[in-house]
């Protein structure tokens, strides 16, 4: 239901194809919407989309918690979290008139674990878990745990009730599957009847016992001789004594795993799938949105980081390169001075940050140098302006090639998949830093073609 | 080891690699671990399954190979080789003996994978020759690297006797040896370099040889910043020069005219990209590794584009 409202009444045509548009605040501002699940392949900009909807939710009003896995330092920053410390901290220079808060908070797993012991445990026992070389091990991040855990504290966070929304950054997985599976399977191994085997040394012939007669080999000290030569003894015994001491301690391991999977699925969660318009990325989005479907996941949409777009997209590349070849014509000799390395403009400081629009006026002291060497270019060689306005044409025809590279990429995702709503975010020139950031890239998302301005 | 940031095209250069390395009467392995089949998908085959097969030649004459090693079977197969355990393997995976050493036991995977690459690194043909002259893996990304490789100490920490441990020893002294390299991929951008910058640190804390850079997907540079501060002071000679290009009227409100405002735009923003991309150049060249630069592929990462890729590093010397 929730996924559902995020959609725009009518579907776009854009280029070739036609498709949904996601409402992302639509989305946002349903005070139905509970969790958002970013997800997707690894650089795509999720950790980035995660925030920038944090932004946007607490600035629209709603009280909101950021949960991020590893975030790149600068982005980290951007949102005042400057150590992991597994807590959520209130993040400043949010807009709080509509009466929203963000709070963001990076996952320790480490941390995380050790809290689950600390509260599941007495202090004794508690103790000898934390100092079991196993335990640290598995703790500090082996395959799973990472996932096993973000689920673990978003399971936490929404038992909270403090949080209005609770927006979940998933942690880079190798493959898309891992972090809707890693919690089943520590769930079921933990249940599991190896780990019987492993807390059950003593009940020789007993159940476990019985078990070991399908092996095809005598009896438990068989096996757990084999393990002992496989493993090597003390790694045996560290882990029967964690094993013991984690099962007594968690009474079902699964029935949590069980409990966070089906968070996931209620109807107050929305998975939103993070791509960039390049074939592999949306391959993995393509195969996200099939498991989340397979798995009954509610996918809201599909959001498209990083597209270009061009306001000059009526001047085709063709025409340009034509007209820039035009230009360049009998200028074979030397290159324009302007053009390759960038020696000389690195002292200058940039102008712009970016639109480029403002660039025009305010130059300040640099211009009499710059019209100086432009002068003299001009006397040397009466083709300067001719040679720009090529270099520009150039760079377009590049821009439209990209454009359409990433048009049919995307039309092609959604001739495949027709009913997943999608937003496009425009490519910024350079990395997210601040709060501003997270903020443009915000509205960039909620703005898309066909949504009414809220 | 090809290692890189998630998206900066790792396999790609995985593979390229694989492929310039194959000179003539040479093989090579590239192997990838992370089950997502991306050689396949590259090299436009079938899945890989668990088995060294020929996939493609070098552009140099020599064969290449690919592997995809799947931890699963690898443990299998190490318990076949040590143990002759016959089907007693089918019954420790039903009762997620497998599942357990494969995906949950601390860095047994990882131990296992990386095993196994040794393994092929390190094997003999009758004569006496090394069967693979090099055997590239497609690694897992720059934040998990360290950790990857290094399991095998830590491993060999955990199992303080027994095979494990001396399993875990032994491939830890080839990882660390002068025969391996860890690359990374970036790309010219924030991220993916402030990502190599801390990968290469942990790696060298970690006495992990760091092998070269290779700076993936660049794009030429067309104008920089002072051309575009001498376009932009030049707007209505600009327009002209458009018209004349045969694209509409110079005069204000002419075509041509209303080109020139989002033409500039377009060449600020790479004007300014390529200045970004410059301070980036030299954080990497602080790096004091070598470096490769491979150029954006127009039509993507696709097969036409590997060998593309593989050449332009032959060019730049990498097969020596």
């Amino acid at each position: 239901m929730t996924a559902r409202a995020a959609e725009a009444g009518t579907a776009q045509a854009h280029g070739l194809g036609t498709f949904p548009v996601l409402d992302v605040d639509a989305l946002v501002d349903d005070p139905g919407t509970r969790i958002v699940v970013c997800c997707g392949a690894g650089g795509v900009g999720k950790t980035t989309t995660a925030a920038a909807l944090g932004v946007r939710a607490a600035e629209r009003g709603r009280k909101v918690v950021v949960l991020t896995i590893d975030p790149a330092r600068r982005l980290a920053q951007s949102m005042g979290l400057t150590e992991l410390d597994n807590t959520p901290r209130r993040v400043k220079g949010v807009d709080g008139a509509s009466g929203g808060e963000l709070h963001a908070m990076m996952l320790d797993m480490k941390r995380t674990f050790d809290e689950i012991v600390e509260a599941h445990a007495d202090p004794e026992r508690a103790r000898a878990i934390l100092e079991n070389p196993f335990y640290q091990s598995l703790s500090a991040g082996f395959a799973g745990t990472q996932e096993y855990m973000a689920m673990e504290k978003l399971g936490q966070l929404r038992a909270d009730d403090e949080w209005d929304l609770i927006v979940v950054d998933t942690p880079p997985s190798r493959s898309a599957l891992d972090f809707l599976d890693a919690p089943k399977r520590l769930g079921s191994f933990l249940d599991g009847r190896f780990i019987r085997l492993l807390t059950a040394p003593a009940k020789v012939g007993g159940r476990a016992g019985l078990k070991f007669v399908n092996l095809g080999v005598s009896g438990l000290s068989v096996f757990t001789g084999l393990l002992n030569k496989l493993l090597g003894t003390g790694l045996l015994r560290d882990m029967q004594t964690f094993v013991a001491a984690m099962d007594t301690m968690f009474g079902g391991f699964r029935t949590r795993a069980d409990a966070t999977y089906r968070l996931l699925q209620a109807p107050g969660t929305a998975f939103l799938v993070v791509a960039a318009p390049e074939r592999d990325a949306l391959r993995e989005a393509a195969y996200f949105v099939e498991r989340l479907a397979a798995d009954r996941m509610p996918l809201a949409g599909l959001v498209l980081n990083r597209m270009h777009g061009s306001e000059a997209a009526h001047l085709s590349a063709e025409r340009a390169l034509a007209a820039a070849e035009n230009l360049e014509e009998g200028d074979v000799v030397d290159q324009p001075t302007g053009k390759g390395g960038d020696g000389r403009s690195a002292p200058r400081s940039a102008s712009g940050s970016g639109s480029g629009s403002d660039a025009h006026s305010g130059d300040g002291s640099g211009t009499d140098a710059d019209s100086d060497e432009l002068t003299e270019d001009s006397t040397a060689s009466p083709t300067t302006a001719e040679r720009l306005a090529a270099g520009m044409l150039r760079l377009h025809a590049e821009r439209m090639h990209v454009l359409a590279r990433e048009r049919r990429t995307r039309d092609r995702f959604a001739a495949l998949h027709p009913e997943v709503p999608v937003a496009e975010v425009a490519a910024l020139p350079g990395d997210v830093h601040d709060l501003d950031g997270l903020r443009a890239i915000g509205g960039r998302l909620a703005e898309q073609p066909g949504v009414e301005p809220a | 080891m090809v290692t890189g940031k998630g998206g900066t095209g790792k396999t790609t250069v995985a593979a390229a690699l694989a492929l310039a390395l194959a000179e003539e009467g040479k093989r090579t392995l590239l192997v990838e671990v992370e089950g997502r089949q991306g050689i396949a998908q590259l090299f436009e085959t079938e899945a890989l399954p668990y088995e060294e097969r020929k996939i493609a030649v070098g552009p140099g004459g020599g064969e290449v190979y690919a592997l995809a090693v799947d931890a699963e079977k690898a443990l299998l197969d190490y318990l076949q080789m040590f143990y002759k355990l016959g089907g007693a393997g089918r019954a420790l995976k039903r009762i997620g003996a497998i599942d357990f050493a494969t995906t949950i036991a601390p860095g047994v995977r990882d131990v296992l994978l990386t095993g196994k690459v040794c393994e092929a690194a390190r094997r003999r043909t009758r004569a006496g020759g090394f069967v693979y002259d090099a055997v590239v893996m497609d690694a897992p990304p720059t934040g998990r690297i360290t950790r990857f490789l290094g399991v095998n100490d830590q491993v060999a920490g955990l199992a303080r006797v027994g095979p494990i441990h001396n399993q875990a020893q032994a491939v830890m002294r080839v990882l660390k040896s002068s025969e391996t390299a860890v690359h990374l991929v970036t790309l010219l951008e924030e991220m993916p370099v402030q990502e190599t910058v801390d990968g290469v640190a942990e790696l060298r804390a970690t006495g992990l040889p760091v092998g070269c850079v290779f700076v993936n997907m660049t794009r030429p540079a067309v104008l920089d910043r002072t051309a575009v501060r001498a376009a932009e002071e030049s707007r209505t000679e600009i327009a002209k020069a458009l018209s004349r290009a045969g694209l509409g009227g110079a005069r204000r409100g002419g075509r041509a005219e209303q080109l020139v405002d989002p033409l500039l735009r377009q060449a600020h923003e790479h004007a300014e990209r390529l200045a970004l991309e410059g301070e980036l150049r030299s954080e990497i060249a602080g790096l004091e590794l070598p470096a490769y630069e491979l150029e954006l592929l127009a039509e993507g990462a696709d097969l036409p584009g590997v060998y593309l890729l593989a050449g332009e590093l032959r060019e730049q010397g990498v097969a020596r």
